[in-house]
């Protein structure tokens, strides 16, 4: 019975899916408004089809999320050396609170032309610019985790022997560890809003550049068929995000609920 | 006073190096304009009337967007809580939208509406809409049952309880949850403008740094940071004077 329920309630999650999605065939088809506007959905899907088996969508799709995933990976390396070294050091501290609290809810995408300014208008401009807008959840996120740290548990640690590499390494990293990707969880998705964001605004290839030259060529079934395309990727990055936190904490207590 | 100056010279020293670097030749001036020339074109902006009027469009579309958001996802998210078929309807739509990377969306919106102040309110509007509506869902549903059935026994009506339990409840999840669609929708509207142009902080920043002007350009980037930070200061104030009921 639990199972018919269970399958029951699977199934009603897709009835809303499906019935969007035929509401937006029926309404495409009848021409309640015109085919620019809104392209059926079938004819949307089979551009998307018609564009992964021409090649002209993946190399697109593959070059935005590379260029994401570096500024990601720049936000997250960066972000939680920072964020340490904030909570370990009172002089990085002194430096870097005022600085990390107006970076915080300051809204970075305001520097887009400072950065086309400074690095010009291809991969650096943009992979740095989802760095720096990602940078600033993490370190917020990485430094409350270390403040966090149980001081009884570093303590216990050092009586047994341990070195200060293996307390930062062994001790202080994995017990701040899920609370830091909480902040990295925060962090990928902004650096995927930004990356979009400055495609579109500096042009060039990635699927935010395509996008914008297709809805100036009103090329829309092309407009919805990235926008489906990004919204993959963008589900396939939370899930991912969500399966390495449970392979990594594994041992938390969080992985048992 | 000395604590405050203590706290704050490390902007000090920020601020120094801004017009030092450039004036002993360590970056290219146009690289990176002293900061006394950018504060000079900000002065020039100002008078000219620039800043106030794009400002005021940015702020325009920015209420506009925000607060029809916080209006729609509010009342959507509860209603969701509230009522199981409203649930099994949008729950599901919410949990495969939520992914989508929502400056994604701003094409569409030009597609729609044109290049106007309609497509920027509109693409700040889809941008907060998820992020206050799950916020308000989860809020309500995280509401003590036992309050609602003792709100209900104690013969007050359905929607009362609505008015008068549940949505008080569920404020501080909601208040959060309107904070990050805050942050979103600086991001959306100043993006929106830059794509769309014609008005706007993001437009001026952006049509000053394709024209070569940088130290204006500089002022306008510094604006915009100044407006977003301040509005999160205010917003925290407001949040904290809203919930001064709970202990």
């Amino acid at each position: 019975m639990a199972g018919m329920k269970a399958l029951r309630h699977g199934l009603l999650r897709w009835v809303s899916i499906l019935a969007l999605l035929a509401a937006w065939e029926i309404v495409a088809r009848a021409h309640v408004v015109s085919a620019f506007l809104l392209p059926a959905f079938s004819t949307v899907m089979a551009r998307l089809a018609g564009d992964v088996i021409s090649g002209e969508l993946l190399p697109g799709i593959g070059l935005t999320l590379y260029r994401a995933l570096a500024g990601f990976s720049l936000a997250a390396a960066a972000g939680v050396a920072v964020g340490i070294l904030i909570a370990r050091s009172p002089l990085a501290r002194w430096f870097l609170d005022p600085l990390v609290s107006i970076g915080l809810p300051m809204p970075k995408i305001a520097f887009l032309p400072v950065f086309i300014l400074w690095f010009g208008v291809f991969d650096t401009a943009k992979i740095l610019m989802a760095a720096f807008s990602a940078v600033f959840p993490v370190i917020v996120a990485s430094w409350a985790a270390a403040e966090g740290v149980e001081r009884a548990m570093l303590w216990s640690a050092l009586s047994l022997g341990a070195g200060r590499r293996q307390l930062l390494w062994e001790i202080a990293l994995p017990a701040a560890l899920p609370q830091i990707f909480t902040g990295l969880q925060v962090a990928l998705p902004i650096a995927l809003i930004v990356e979009i964001v400055s495609e579109m605004a500096m042009g060039g290839e990635g699927i935010g550049g395509t996008i914008i030259m297709q809805m100036r060529f009103a090329d829309s079934p092309g407009v919805f068929s990235g926008i489906v395309a990004i919204a993959v990727v963008g589900s396939i990055l939370v899930k991912a995000m969500e399966l390495i936190r449970r392979r990594l904490l594994v041992w938390h207590p969080e992985a048992a609920r | 006073m000395r604590a405050a100056l203590l706290r704050y010279a490390p902007l000090l020293l920020v601020a120094l190096a801004w017009e030092a670097a450039p004036r002993l030749g360590l970056v290219r001036p146009d690289a990176l304009p002293p900061l006394s020339a950018v504060a000079h074109a900000w002065v020039g902006l100002l008078a000219s009337g620039d800043l106030v009027r794009q400002g005021l469009s940015s702020l325009e579309n920015l209420v506009a967007g925000l607060g029809l958001g916080i209006v729609v996802g509010v009342a959507l998210g509860i209603l969701m809580a509230w009522y199981r078929p409203v649930e099994m309807l949008v729950n599901p739509l919410v949990r495969i939208l939520y992914p989508l990377p929502r400056s994604a969306l701003i094409p569409v919106m030009i597609l729609w509406l044109g290049l106007g102040a309609a497509s920027k309110i509109a693409s700040v509007f889809l941008g907060c809409l998820l992020p206050v509506v799950l916020s308000a869902y989860n809020g309500a549903r995280g509401v003590d049952q036992v309050l609602v059935w003792s709100a209900l026994a104690a013969g007050a009506s359905r929607r009362r309880v609505l008015w008068e339990v549940v949505l008080p409840a569920a404020m501080p999840e909601i208040l959060a949850g309107v904070r990050n669609a805050l942050a979103l929708s600086f991001i959306l509207l100043v993006a929106a403008e830059f794509l769309i142009g014609q008005r706007g902080l993001g437009y001026l920043i952006s049509f000053l740094g394709e024209g070569g002007v940088y130290d204006a350009m500089f002022a306008g980037v510094v604006t915009v940071s100044a407006v977003g930070f301040f509005a999160d200061r205010l917003y925290l104030m407001l949040m904290g004077w809203m919930l001064r009921w709970r202990e």
